[in-house]
Formats: structure tokens, C-alpha cells, sequence
């Protein structure tokens, strides 16, 4: 960071303070009525964790994670209302048929071997039954792939970095702010918050419920791949590239996802939490956020370099 | 005539003879799968419980993946199931004195061997994080490139994977030759043995598939080096034409890892089912039409990789398509068994076991082949689950059933029955436990190649292996969140395959050196099923078939 672009920086933040204080004013004398109010910014985060629901892996857990999103309601309907029945089915159809010929036709009862080689019929009918179970799962796979990589009509995109090992996050609809977001060590983790080891960050991802938003995802450094199981995406976050999905969240809560592509050392130590809350505690978050990250640049930031030293503190904790 | 043999150094290591070649690559899978399995069951321990424990950081983890998976694929699978048992019993199957080129298979065995020392190696030496290479054995850049990986490690890493791939080319080249030209008077390519099918198009998809690895990983040692930027997006290139390059190669290799094991299955089940193989001629071009498929699919590992979704969609219904010719393998054998005089000694429960794991590792690829769904489960617990039922309980099962069914012949001594039908069973339970549980480590959203598992970390009397396993799935389920109880099951399945794996290391010295001598035809092969290897005294001579054999 040079003298001039700090400079810089002073002068718009100035600007925008200014910008702020007369907004009401002149929005009043646009429309006259509405608008009493003035925008109190929040002096701490508006968002009261413990008021949402963590959505958690469970020991006893044998299925998907529970859906927050259409997206994710399609993939578990997929799994458990089709795809299950056509595996399991298949399953058992030849593990029974395994039992009933190594019973059937043991020595003992069935000392004299057949001479049958072939069959042209039953050789046709078990090529053509697994080509229309194929096409059974097909189309419905089909349909929900299109649905999921078609982003349509997004109301916000955050775009996300991968770090080695830490994630970026930048609110490009929302005056750009930026910030990044650690895994909380090990040593640090306070469970009598409800905070979860290896899952919870120092800066979580705050979204609207019931918003189109749509994710640019990219790298920095090397790959990684950015997942929240209970909106139903996946990307790989590749360096040099930007892939794109959406997500529409259902309901409030606390979502997680961790990184799914190796990438080195910290692979497994840099989570991603997400608080999902209404869209006007998210107006007001907004409004705490601009503030709280407004020395952020996105990448190296004011705080930047002192966060590279704590991601290695971190480091030196999980190790 | 008396079965003259060389003395002991121009025998095994200057051998050309293609049965001493087997056997030492018989005896080099044995150990590298030691090795191999090491990696694993440190694996697994240090899984065993959240936290790290075992392993001094993620980087050493990441080491240890990417050995364990290097290994088990070019140094276990491939030298046992092609060098191993393809080298001993191609050439006998066709009738063949030996393989078309001696010297070449020579140097194609004394090739792996500095491979498979050199990515030892790799392990030791500084990798840039660490000692090492933790890339992973898809060794994507741009961790694996010279900012994620500074070190030595990688580049000797893919100087490892040069010369294993040179050996399998020269090896797979070798394999075509003879196949194609010393087949017994009357073995028409419609009459071959399909093991001998099975090695047939398995070389074909190592020669068309390893230079393409090979130009990748050499892209990337001069990317690493010489300062290219093929997969660097700073100066133009881009990191995904890697994957492309990389599973353009890898896909085939999945299946020239299965198809060997599918011929020996084919043969084991023919022959203690009393019946020729069901359907001969759809097992062979079922056999051919998956090594066709299997090259264009590819893609279908890079699902989540930001490819459009039009090319998502047609990959989806290309890997559909190969559930068609592995249904009719699986139904064929069952239709051998139909109406036959079954027998079960050991190396049929290999083969069942095979069929069966086969299908569950087969079933869950089907769910995998759809692009919509694997953007929740590529890179979870729940593809290693698939891919280790098909290689591991699949592959690594057929090894077994060959090493069982065919030991007999190759050293001329019998395994104690009982003994391997115990090990059977106890690697049967083991391994399933230690994978099937991976599936729902998987469903609830466990990333591989994770040192490390959200979980809270139990405490003191209850951490680590020597615990009250009751008492601390007590714990596990008494708390609220976490990855845990999968985990925990799997490696207590680990530590049983551990244990069968010892089993089988005692066994097969007992076999070795107390085994029970056997005669030519100890399985009493039927006429119908016979193949030429049961023809021949165990061992066979030295240089077998003096009369030379004729087909009908």
C-alpha cells in the first residue's frame, strides 16, 4: 500500500461520509414523505448468531445434509426418491441372484453341469432393461443439471477468492467492500458459543434468504473448490478462471461448507461459514460491514498483511 | 529332455523368461502393495479421531495420499494384475513358448523398479512445504507447479511416473505382439481365452493413454523448470488443460486397472462352475466397447471444475452408457454359474466377492455419472468410497482370486484351503467396513484428502486405537455434530484388513515353502473350461510346450 492510493483512500471514505450524511436529506426533498429516518449505522454486528440455527454433520447422519435451497431439495429428491431405489434395487436384485445359484447349484445338488454357452434373447433383454433404467435416471438428471448451472436474474453477487488457506469475499453490489475469512483455531475455538471446531471463521459470509444470489468463484493461488452442502453447490475456485452459481436460501441459519480441492498444508483448515438472515437484517449488516471492512482492498488490504501473519499463527496452532 | 535352468543372478535378473518376470513382478506388487498399505493404515489412524495426531501437519498428510494412491495404482495394480499374472499366463493361454520380445519385457520389469525407488524417494526429499509431494496422485498444478511445490519432490515424483510409464508402454506393446502373433495353430482371436482378451485390450488403452500422461507430466516438469507456462494462467496457460490431459489418461487407466481383473474372474468362475463362460462373444465385446467408452468420459471428473454445462451433459450420458457393457459382464457370470456344479474354494469366493463388490462399486459409479448430483459429491468420502469398491474390493479382490487360483501353478504348491478361506473372510469384513461407511461420510459432506474432520475431540481415555470401541461410539453418538462415528468405524475396519493382510503375508510363505505339491490339473478343470496352463506340471518346465499345442 503507497502513500498516495492511503491518500486516496481517506479522500473517498471522506467522500462518502458526506455522501451518507446528505442522503437523507436529499431523499426527502425527492419524495417529500418517506425517509424520516436516518441510516444508523450499526456500531457492532447486527446479527445475533444464537438466534439462528447451526446446520451441522450428525454422528448418526446416513443421508445428504438438509436442504436450504431448491437447489439442494432437487439433488436429495433425486438421491433418495429415485436414484437410491434404482441402486439399491440393482443391488439386491444380484446379490439374490448370487445366493440363489451358489444354493441352487452346489455339487451336492447339481452334480451334472449344464452345457448351455448362450441365449440370444436373455443376452438382448439384460443389454436393453439397463438401457431404459438409463434413461429413467437420465432425463430427471438432465432436467436438474440444467437448473442448477443456470444462473438466472441475480439480485447480488458476491465473488469469492480462495487463498491458500483462507477464503475472500467481495460485495460487488454493495460498495465493494471485502473481506477475508480465517477458520478459528483449535485453541481459540469457544464452544460455550456454539462455535464449531474446523467449521467456524473469524469473518462469516453474511446473505440475504430469499435473494438470487449468484457467486463468482476464482483463485489466487492454487485450486480450490467452494461448498456449502446445504445450498447444493460446488465450484472449483481455479486461478486464472471465474466460474459462476447461484444460490436461493430457504430459511435462516448457519451453513457450512469446507474447501474440496486439495491445496496443499492447510487443505482442511479453511471453512466456510455463512450467516443467512432476512433481507433488513441484512440491509442493517450491510451497513455495519461498509464500515467495518472499509480498509479493505479486496486482496492486500490495511489489514491484509497482518492477516497473512495471523493465517500462520493459525497454522502454527493446528499443527 | 532335462528342464535345464540358469543359475541364480542371469536367472532373476537378467531373466527373459516370462514366467521368472511374473513372478518378480508377482513378488514387487506384494511388496509395494506392503508399502502402500502402510500409507493407509496410517491413514486411517490418524482418522480414527479428529484432531492430528499421527501426521505432523497437513502437508505430511497430504504425502502420505498421494503415495498411497501412486502406489496402489503403478506399482500394486498394474505390476500384479499385467505384469504379474498377464506375464505368466498370456503366453501359456495362447500356446506360446514366451512373450514376442524377452528383452524388452526384461527391461520392462528392471524399469519399474527405479520408479517405484524413485517416488520413495520423492518422499524424503523437500517437496517446498515439506519433505515430500503432497499434491495428490492427480498432481493438478498449480499445486503441484514450482509455487505450490518448490521442492525436488514433484519432479522426481514424475520422473517416477516416466519410467513406470515407459515400462508399461514397452510392456503393453510387447502383450500386442504376442497376442497377435503366436496364438496356437486354430486360436482364432473368436477362441482366445478372455483373460488373454482381457490383456489384449488393456495394452491397447496403455499405449494410446500413458504418452498422453506422459506429455502432461513432462509439461509440467518444464513449467516446473524451463520456465513454460502450459498451466500457469500468469503467462497464459491454464491449470484445467492439465485435468484434461491428466484424466484423458486417467480414465483409461481405471479401467486398465478392471479389466485384467474381469478375465480372471471370467476364468475362475468358468471353472468352478463345471460351464464354459455365458455368452463368450458379449463378454468379449462387452470387454471391448468399455475400453472404447472408457476414453471418452474423461470429463466426467472434472464435473465441478467450471466446465459448461452442455459438456457436463454429454459426459453425464457417455458415462451412463458404460453401465450397459458392465451389466452384461455381471449378469454373464451369474448365467455361467446358472444350471452349473458350483464348487467354493477360495479363489471363488474371491471372484463372488468380486462380482458383488463389484456391482455396489459399480451402482454408486452410476450416481457419480450425474453431473447435477456429483456437484455435491465430487471430491467427499463418497467417490472414495465408489472408487475403492471397484479397485480395492474390485481389482484388488481379482489379484487375490488370481493369486489363489493360479499359486498352484506357479510355484507347484497348494495354499492351505482352510487358512485362505479364513482370510477371505476376514478381509471381506474388513474392507467393507472400512469403506461403506465412507458413503455416509460422504452424503453429510466430508472432503476428501482431509487430514483433519470437524468433530469434537474426545477425551483422553477415550483417543486412539486401544480404547473400549462400545464405550467410545457411546461418546461419539452422545455429541452433537461432527464426522466422527464414520470415521471411527472405518478404521476399525482398517485395523481388521491390517490384520488379514498379515494373515495372507504368513500364509503365502507357508505356501512357499510348505505347501502342498501339486499336480497339473489341481482345480480338475473340465474340458469345456480348460485353458493351456492346465496342461502343464506345477510349475511349468522351464520352457513349456514342447509339443505345440493345437486348437480345434
Amino acid at each position: 500500500m503507497n502513500k498516495s492510493s492511503f491518500c486516496m483512500k481517506i479522500l473517498s471514505i471522506v467522500c462518502v461520509t458526506l455522501f451518507l450524511a446528505l442522503t437523507p436529506a436529499l431523499a426527502q426533498e425527492a419524495e417529500g414523505s418517506s425517509a424520516t429516518e436516518n441510516v444508523v449505522i450499526p456500531e457492532s454486528n447486527p446479527i445475533n448468531v444464537d438466534e439462528l440455527e447451526r446446520i451441522v454433520p450428525v454422528p448418526t447422519q446416513f443421508g445428504f445434509m438438509p436442504a436450504a435451497s431448491s437447489r439442494m431439495e432437487r439433488i436429495i429428491s433425486f438421491h433418495d426418491d429415485l436414484m437410491i431405489w434404482i441402486l439399491g434395487g440393482i443391488v439386491a436384485v444380484v446379490l439374490g441372484l448370487l445366493l440363489y445359484v451358489s444354493f441352487r447349484y452346489r455339487k451336492k445338488k447339481n452334480p451334472t453341469p449344464s452345457s448351455t454357452t448362450h441365449n440370444v434373447l436373455i443376452e438382448i433383454i439384460w443389454t436393453a432393461i439397463p438401457v431404459l433404467i438409463l434413461i429413467v435416471i437420465a432425463l430427471p438428471s438432465f432436467k436438474m443439471l440444467y437448473y442448477l448451472e443456470r444462473v438466472e436474474d441475480p439480485e447480488m453477487t458476491v465473488k469469492v477468492t480462495g487463498y491458500q488457506w483462507y477464503w475472500g469475499y467481495e460485495y460487488m453490489d454493495h460498495g465493494n467492500f471485502s473481506f477475508l475469512s480465517y477458520m478459528i483455531p483449535d485453541d481459540e475455538i469457544d464452544y460455550s458459543k456454539g462455535q464449531k471446531r474446523l467449521l467456524s471463521t473469524d469473518n462469516p459470509v453474511v446473505l440475504p434468504i430469499d435473494t438470487n444470489i449468484r457467486f463468482l468463484i476464482t483463485a489466487a493461488d492454487v485450486i480450490h473448490s467452494f461448498t456449502v452442502p446445504p445450498f447444493g453447490f460446488k465450484k472449483d475456485a481455479v486461478p486464472g478462471r471465474l466460474s459462476e452459481t447461484w444460490v436461493k436460501i430457504d430459511k435462516p441459519g448457519v451453513y457450512y461448507g469446507q474447501c474440496s480441492e486439495i491445496c496443499g498444508t492447510g487443505h482442511a483448515f479453511m471453512p466456510i461459514e455463512i450467516h443467512a438472515v432476512t433481507k433488513e437484517e441484512f440491509e442493517q449488516w450491510v451497513l455495519f460491514a461498509q464500515e467495518e471492512f472499509a480498509f479493505y482492498d479486496g486482496e492486500y488490504g490495511l489489514n491484509g498483511p497482518i492477516s497473512i501473519a495471523y493465517n500462520n499463527l493459525q497454522l502454527e496452532g493446528v499443527r | 529332455m532335462a528342464d535345464h535352468k540358469p543359475g541364480f543372478f542371469t536367472r532373476w535378473f537378467m531373466s527373459t523368461n516370462h514366467k521368472d518376470i511374473g513372478t518378480l513382478y508377482v513378488i514387487f506388487s506384494i511388496v509395494a502393495a506392503l508399502v502402500g498399505g502402510w500409507f493407509s493404515m496410517m491413514m486411517r489412524h490418524e482418522l480414527g479421531d479428529p484432531g492430528v495426531q499421527l501426521a505432523d501437519n497437513g502437508h505430511e498428510w497430504n504425502v502420505w495420499i498421494t503415495a498411497h494412491g501412486l502406489i496402489m495404482v503403478f506399482f500394486v495394480v498394474m505390476p500384479g494384475l499385467i505384469g504379474g499374472f498377464g506375464n505368466w499366463f498370456v503366453p501359456i493361454m495362447i500356446g506360446a513358448p514366451d512373450m514376442a520380445f524377452p528383452r524388452l519385457n526384461n527391461i520392462s520389469f528392471w524399469l519399474i523398479v527405479p520408479a517405484f525407488l524413485l517416488l520413495v524417494a520423492s518422499a524424503f526429499v523437500d517437496g517446498g512445504p515439506g519433505p515430500g509431494a503432497g499434491t495428490g496422485w492427480t498432481i493438478y498444478p498449480p499445486n503441484s507447479g514450482i509455487n505450490g511445490h518448490s521442492g525436488m519432490s514433484v519432479d522426481l515424483a514424475i520422473f517416477s511416473l516416466h519410467l513406470a510409464g515407459a515400462s508399461s508402454i514397452l510392456g503393453a506393446a510387447n502383450f500386442i505382439t504376442t497376442i497377435f502373433n503366436m496364438r496356437a495353430p486354430g486360436m482364432t482371436l473368436h477362441k482366445m481365452p478372455l483373460f488373454v482378451w482381457a490383456m489384449l485390450i488393456t495394452a491397447f488403452l496403455l499405449v494410446l493413454s500413458l504418452p498422453v500422461l506422459g506429455g502432461a507430466i513432462t509439461m509440467l516438469l518444464t513449467d516446473r523448470n524451463f520456465g513454460t507456462t502450459f498451466f500457469e494462467p500468469s503467462g497464459g496457460g491454464d491449470p484445467l488443460l492439465f485435468q484434461h490431459l491428466f484424466w484423458f489418461f486417467g480414465h483409461p487407466e481405471v479401467y486398465i486397472m478392471i479389466l485384467p481383473a474381469f478375465g480372471i474372474v471370467s476364468h475362475i468362475v468358468s471353472t468352478f462352475s463345471k460351464k464354459p463362460v455365458f455368452g463368450y462373444l458379449g463378454m468379449v465385446y462387452a470387454m471391448v466397447s468399455i475400453g472404447f467408452v472408457g476414453f471418452i468420459v474423461w470429463a466426467h471428473h472434472m464435473y465441478t471444475s467450471g466446465i459448461s454445462v452442455n459438456t457436463q451433459a454429454y459426459f453425464t450420458a457417455a458415462t451412463l452408457i458404460i453401465a450397459v457393457p458392465t451389466g452384461i459382464k455381471i449378469f454373464s457370470w451369474i448365467a455361467t454359474m446358472w444350471g452349473g456344479s458350483l464348487s467354493f474354494p477360495t479363489p471363488m469366493l474371491w471372484a463372488l466377492g468380486f462380482i458383488f463388490l463389484f456391482t455396489v462399486g459399480g451402482v454408486t459409479g452410476v450416481l457419480l455419472a450425474n453431473a447435477g448430483i456429483t456437484s455435491m459429491l465430487h471430491d467427499t468420502y463418497y467417490v472414495v468410497a465408489h472408487f475403492h469398491y471397484v479397485l480395492s474390493l474390485g481389482a484388488v479382490f481379482a489379484l487375490f482370486a488370481g493369486y489363489y487360483y493360479w499359486i498352484g501353478k506357479i510355484s507347484g504348491r497348494q495354499y492351505p484351503e482352510l487358512f485362505g478361506k479364513i482370510h477371505f473372510w476376514t478381509t471381506f469384513i474388513g474392507v467393507n467396513a472400512v469403506f461403506f461407511p465412507q458413503h455416509f461420510a460422504g452424503l453429510q459432506g466430508m472432503p476428501r484428502r482431509y487430514v483433519d474432520y470437524p468433530g469434537p475431540i474426545p477425551p483422553e481415555h477415550l483417543q486412539g486405537a486401544l480404547v473400549n470401541p462400545i464405550e467410545k461410539i457411546q461418546w461419539i453418538l452422545a455429541q452433537d455434530y461432527g464426522m466422527h462415528l464414520w470415521n471411527y468405524i472405518s478404521t476399525l475396519g482398517a485395523y481388521l484388513t491390517g490384520i488379514s493382510v498379515v494373515m495372507f503375508i504368513i500364509l503365502a510363505l507357508y505356501t512357499q515353502f510348505f505347501g502342498r505339491r501339486v499336480g497339473e490339473n489341481y482345480w480338475n478343470a473340465e474340458p469345456q473350461t480348460m485353458t493351456f496352463e492346465w496342461t502343464l506340471s506345477s510349475p511349468p518346465p522351464f520352457h513349456q510346450f514342447e509339443i505345440q499345442p493345437k486348437v480345434k
